[in-house]
């Protein structure tokens, strides 16, 4: 069963290593997007800080979405996905599989990113380790609920802009706790509690989404 | 061993078939023929639990497929439409990864072995992509070399190959079939397989989809 898991994450990951240009899609749509920022509202440091977690956290949605449209239609279109359907292992540790890969190529990156960009916006260093946390904890949590949305609009024309309408609404308390806890911390509040919220919602949607999206994948390919 | 019961299938507000109902035994091939649209694939899918029926049961071994679920996935092995192959893994890396995925792990070389049998010589290690078609479903159906499945359920296995690749084929349909195994089969063309373990289903010759 985990050689299945392994096995699966392996190939993704593989495949993402052969399409590099894929990859790189995700990362310098955040950068750009997070670098437009300052330059469009001009060097000042106090609103610059101020925006900042909202930025950060809208940029890194809507990168995550972005890369969603592609986390099954390729195997859905060679019928890999099917064959996933047919193996005798439980669909949901598959697509555990797939979304863990899907985060490795697309979520990651933009984690270990964030401190940099962060320089742009004169953030302190404590805030920029807080950002990194909540990232590392929200981006999972992403790309597990898209993961339902991709499922359920699989095959559908147009199902791009569907995923969008479906997903973001069910991104807004991670996007809600991910940059209260970056101001919480800026404005000395202390981040704790918000950092907890996104560690329960990761939790819930690693115990729901998969299945969600499993029973969602074997109405798709009906 | 896999008995059908009254199975119907509806898509959309058209009936495809209905009180469909067959068994088959180990041991032995069903051909299944039907003019384009007349339902094969979809009552392959079904048969293969891709697709819910509308009515009726399937059972493997007198339970429920459902029911069975994995236990049930285990057994089948699907050929469709689709290769199911990644186009950017070559050859052995696609067996491999669907091998491992079907729970029976293969070694490089036997791989590469089941690869040079299917007459892909020199072109194991190369992009699926680069590929043509033919070689592609080759590609594809190198899995029936390594799988321990019992139910082949086949859809046009044949589109796209040569003839030389057509009878290869049809020797391993055979050799399953003797060995016990089971085969569901749709083509338009010839199958020359021992006429005793044939049977034949015809869809959509009534006018209300019966067979």
């Amino acid at each position: 069963m985990f050689s299945a898991f392994r096995t699966l994450l392996g190939r993704d990951l593989l495949l993402a290593m052969r399409r590099r240009s894929d990859l790189f899609t995700t990362l310098f749509f955040f950068v750009i997007v997070v670098s437009l920022f300052p330059l469009g509202i001009g060097p000042e440091m106090n609103t610059l800080r101020m925006i900042a977690p909202g930025v950060f956290w809208v940029a890194a949605l809507l990168a995550s979405m972005l890369a969603l449209e592609r986390l099954f239609a390729i195997d859905y279109e060679d019928g890999a996905l099917e064959q996933m359907l047919l193996t005798p292992q439980p669909l949901s540790l598959l697509v555990l599989a797939k979304v863990l890969a899907h985060w490795l190529v697309t979520g990651l990156p933009l984690v270990l990113m964030a401190p940099l960009l962060g320089l742009q916006y004169d953030l302190s260093s404590e805030a920029l380790g807080v950002m990194v946390v909540s990232l590392l904890l929200g981006t999972p949590a992403l790309s597990l609920i898209g993961a339902i949305g991709a499922a359920l609009t699989l095959g559908l024309r147009g199902g791009g802009v569907l995923v969008s309408l479906l997903v973001l609404p069910l991104y807004i308390p991670v996007l809600i706790f991910g940059s209260g806890a970056v101001e919480a911390t800026a404005s000395g509040l202390g981040g704790q509690g918000h950092l907890s919220m996104l560690g329960a919602i990761l939790v819930l949607s690693l115990l729901f989404a998969p299945l969600a999206a499993s029973a969602a994948l074997r109405i798709s390919a009906e | 061993m896999l008995e059908v019961a009254g199975l119907a299938c509806v898509r959309g507000d058209r009936k495809l078939f209905s009180d469909l109902s067959f068994s088959l035994q180990a041991g032995e091939l069903l051909h299944l023929h039907g003019h384009n649209g007349s339902g094969k694939t979809t009552l392959m899918r079904t048969l293969c639990s891709l697709v819910r029926e509308s009515a009726g049961e399937i059972r493997w071994q007198g339970e429920s497929i459902h029911k069975l679920g994995e236990e049930y996935t285990r057994e089948v092995l699907y050929v469709g439409h689709k290769n199911g192959i990644k186009d950017d893994l070559t050859g052995v890396e696609n067996l491999r990864v669907s091998s491992a995925l079907d729970g029976n792990p293969v070694s490089r070389e036997r791989a590469w072995e089941a690869l040079e049998q299917m007459g892909l010589r020199g072109h194991e290690d190369l992009p699926s992509r680069v590929l043509s078609q033919g070689q592609k479903r080759r590609v594809a159906l190198a899995r029936l070399l390594l799988n321990r499945s019992r139910l082949w359920v086949l859809d046009e296995p044949f589109t796209a190959l040569d003839v030389a690749a057509v009878d290869f084929l049809q020797s391993i349909i055979q050799r399953h079939v003797e060995s016990g195994g089971m085969v569901i089969l749709t083509t338009h063309q010839e199958v020359r397989i021992t006429r005793e373990q044939v049977k034949e289903l015809r869809l959509g010759w009534k006018e209300d989809g019966r067979v």
